[in-house]
């Protein structure tokens, strides 16, 4: 299977990792293989590490002095927790989205062109392009085609969210993670993230978190549920939320606990 | 049991209220004395050579503190040029990097000691470690001094702000690929602006009316501003010599320049207050 | 396995910009050791000289070279204990009126005034003491505390308005704001919870604040003073202006003295033998170590305030 996986760019290969808040551990011997091209759930009660996890794959936990991690996260094939891996190129690679939408202090326009500027030597009219692109890709150049000079803050939540998925899309990045992006949003903007992850999916490798199960089970392919820092079950979404294979998961998803 | 007469307890609570409110409108009276008499006495000073000419022997009719005006905005701007980008290092060290290490513990320590040190203790120091070994008292030492002044405050504030960013647009910042010092100055001080630029022209404010870091390292001078290694006319110290002075018509100068000082400094922490700050809300 | 932290970022513009962030953070702890040094040194002839006397001996004569600095230390101390006489209790009762009394729109509006009291450049002070308060006290104040207490003590002499209590009262303007700031944010501070409590009980305003909040907020309140101290007593023009510059002690508070600061800012650069001038930096050093003993305890007292507070 591992073979077939890495003809195709953007797959994950979890081993054995382990993940510390100070003398504390967060995360037991993690392993998983996250399919490429498509989207995968993370779901599991509150405080079960799921986040931790997914903030391993572009080692954003780094910001903070007292947290590590050990073990390997291979991504097509490196372990981006050697010491040689360069977190530019890693997080080139790896898009985020984040629970709150963080829109960057700058314009509509500058803001999708963060990453660009970033990363790449474009002209002008390259540039233009690529914005338009991506807004387009995050359904949402037709609400701010005309207010590309608006601050990015301006715009409503969900719309601030969409923004920050087109920035992240702009870079074209082979995986996304999105850590429960629709938690901070109404239901209506969140119907609208979910469509948007429904078209991206065949085009990036997506890993979402998310404490919402119908959500998991409408948008993903394959789901992962963790507890306490272990990671319980692995499957395709369909058979594991009809016919999980242990307890906890079952306890888990018809409801008797988290 | 006997019972405490409330009407002592009531008479007591009046009592207090009334010096509380006495007390407040004392704070409030004595701000409006001040600055009723540098108003006053300042205005009497302006004239057009007042802003234009040097200082006239005493006796002599005219003169002015032109030279001090130019002078002030010298020390000032140097001190600004120096102070502020170190304390903004310091700022970014302790907010984005040293968080709640030991050396950072001991830096945002110390830095609150410096912040109180007495001004006139940072002019002695000043004194010995460049005017001494230079041989001579000299703009560039007046501007270190005042810069000596304004790091711990921006040092100060810029932490102060850069801890108010959220951490959610730091992490945004960094997994695009961004580095962290591109994060820092790009995204944070975007985010953190107003804050900051409060901090800095509070700054400014705070040593633009200092005297006594100036008095034993630019000393003053009668003359022009002409360079950074010669005693330099400033207002404030000028204040001091005029003031002390037993001339009247030094006395004068002395409040036109201290009406000069008063409204610049004022200005400035009043724009922060209202303007800036309003701005963030 | 792997194992690593940030430090195992290859990105040289981030290690780069690290290390200069490092050292503006250093030059601070850099320009504090370098005052002490540069103090200690500077002031090596006059330390020679006096040796501990220089403390506790009243003399001041540049000619023969003779110097004690019991005057200086002795004005000082008088005028910044004047100060804290004052500036204590008014800042108390202006905090218990702004938290306590006062509509919140004009509390918004006297608090700004009270701040601006902070702003005002410390020679300012100096001129408005000068040249208006020490006449108002010399015409008003003195003669009426000579009436009152009669001509000994601490009232003995002409009032001629300059002197330790005019210095000692301007000072208490100036440093009230920052107690004030710190008392108010403290009995803001009181969980409302508590306070009800108090007037659940049939308590009056005042002794809420009194027996409830300001017990409460005690240690928060020493903190403030403290800082307001360290403040006082580093505080030149304003004194400079006012206290007299006379080198003697005197038990009246009306005669003219000195203060620590006064006696630099106005023979410093008079200096003109080495071992005055070192004298006068060796005046400094005192200063500078009680200053930063004063904000050391400050500081560790709050932040201790600050944990027990966090804690409940």
């Amino acid at each position: 299977m591992t073979s077939e996986l890495q003809k195709e760019k953007g797959w994950i290969s979890v081993r054995n990792l382990n993940f510390f808040y100070g003398n504390q551990q967060a995360l037991f011997d993690n392993t998983i293989e996250i399919e490429p091209k498509k989207v995968t759930a993370i779901i599991g009660p509150s405080g079960c590490g799921k986040s931790t996890h997914l903030r391993v794959y572009n080692r954003i936990f780094e910001l903070y002095r007292d947290q590590r991690a050990e073990g390997e996260v291979l991504l097509d094939g490196e372990n981006i927790l050697a010491g040689k891996q360069d977190l530019i190129e890693l997080r080139k690679k790896v898009g985020m989205i984040f629970q709150k939408p963080t829109p960057f202090p700058m314009s509509v326009h500058d803001n999708v062109a963060y990453g660009l500027k970033l990363h790449y030597k474009l002209n002008k009219s390259e540039t233009a392009g690529r914005i338009e692109t991506a807004l387009q890709q995050a359904a949402l150049w037709d609400e701010v085609k005309d207010k590309l000079d608006k601050p990015g803050t301006a715009l409503s939540g969900g719309q601030q969210q969409r923004l920050c998925i087109a920035r992240a899309l702009a870079v074209e990045p082979e995986i996304i993670l999105m850590d429960e992006p629709t938690s901070a949003i109404d239901p209506v903007a969140t119907a609208k993230i979910e469509d948007l992850i429904e078209t991206l999916k065949g085009k990036y490798t997506i890993v979402i978190v998310t404490h919402n199960m119908q959500q998991a089970a409408r948008i993903s392919q394959n789901t992962a549920f963790f507890f306490e820092g272990h990671i319980v079950e692995i499957g395709k979404t369909k058979e594991l939320f009809t016919r999980p294979k242990k307890e906890q998961t079952e306890n888990y998803i018809t409801g008797r606990f988290g | 049991m006997r019972k405490r007469p409330a009407k002592f307890r009531k008479m007591t609570n009046s009592l207090v209220s009334g010096l509380a409110v006495f007390s407040s409108l004392l704070g409030l009276f004595i701000l409006g004395w001040i600055l009723y008499t540098v108003l006053v006495r300042g205005i009497a000073a302006f004239s057009w050579e007042f802003f234009t000419e040097l200082p006239a022997p005493p006796g002599m009719e005219g003169g002015g503190l032109a030279n001090a005006m130019a002078g002030t905005l010298v020390l000032t701007l140097l001190a600004t040029v120096i102070g502020v980008p170190i304390g903004l290092l310091g700022g970014i060290y302790l907010s984005e990097f040293g968080q709640h290490s030991k050396f950072a513990e001991w830096v945002r320590f110390f830095n609150n000691i410096l912040m109180g040190t007495p001004s006139i203790i940072i002019g002695v120091f000043i004194y010995t470690l460049l005017v001494v070994p230079l041989g001579h008292f000299s703009a560039y030492s007046g501007a270190v001094a005042l810069a000596v002044m304004m790091l711990p405050v921006v040092a100060r504030t810029t932490e102060d702000m850069l801890q108010l960013v959220p951490n959610a647009l730091r992490e945004a910042a960094l997994a695009m690929g961004t580095p962290r010092w591109k994060t820092t100055l790009n995204v944070i001080f975007r985010a953190a602006k107003t804050g900051l630029i409060t901090g800095v022209l509070l700054s400014i404010a705070r040593i633009s009316g200092e005297t006594a870091p100036l008095l034993f390292t630019a000393l003053n001078s009668p003359y022009w501003f002409s360079n950074l290694s010669e005693p330099t006319a400033n207002l404030t110290v000028t204040i001091f010599n005029y003031a002390m002075s037993p001339y009247a018509d030094w006395q004068q100068m002395a409040w036109g320049a201290s009406l000069l000082i008063s409204v610049g400094v004022l200005s400035v922490t009043l724009f922060t207050r209202f303007v800036l700050l309003r701005e963030k809300k | 396995m792997t194992f690593f932290q940030e430090t195992s970022t290859q990105n040289r513009s981030d290690t780069v910009f690290k290390s200069i962030t490092i050292i503006g953070a250093g030059i601070i702890l850099l320009i504090m050791g370098a005052l002490f040094v540069q103090l200690i040194i500077s002031s090596g002839l006059s330390l020679k000289a006096f040796g501990f006397n220089f403390l506790i001996t009243n003399v001041w004569d540049p000619i023969r070279e003779q110097f004690g600095a019991a005057s200086s230390i002795y004005g000082t101390l008088v005028s910044t204990f004047i100060a804290m006489l004052f500036a204590v209790p008014l800042s108390i009762l202006i905090a218990f009126f702004l938290v306590e009394l006062s509509h919140p729109g004009i509390a918004k509006w006297i608090s700004t005034g009270i701040e601006l009291l902070a702003a005002v450049p410390s020679i300012i002070y100096g001129m408005w003491g000068l040249f208006v308060f020490a006449p108002f006290m010399a015409e008003y104040i003195q003669p009426f505390l000579k009436s009152v207490f009669g001509n000994i003590g601490l009232f003995e002499g002409p009032p001629i308005g300059i002197g330790m209590l005019t210095a000692g009262i301007i000072l208490a303007f100036m440093v009230l704001p920052f107690i004030t700031a710190v008392v108010r944010d403290v009995f803001a501070m009181v969980p409302s919870v508590v306070k009800e409590s108090a007037y659940g009980m049939g308590s009056t305003t005042w002794e809420t604040a009194h027996k409830v909040t300001i017990r409460y907020g005690i240690q928060g309140i020493i903190g403030a003073a403290f800082l307001g101290l360290g403040r006082a007593i580093g505080e030149t023009m304003a004194v400079t202006f006012v206290i007299g510059n006379a080198h003697r002690i005197s038990a009246s508070l009306f005669a003219p003295a000195n203060s620590i600061t006064a006696t630099l800012a106005n023979e410093f650069t008079e200096a003109s033998e080495p071992l005055y001038l070192s004298t006068l930096i060796e005046l400094g050093l005192v200063l500078f170590v009680v200053t930063f003993l004063i904000q050391v305890a400050a500081q560790l007292w709050l932040r201790r305030v600050k944990k027990s507070m966090g804690a409940q």
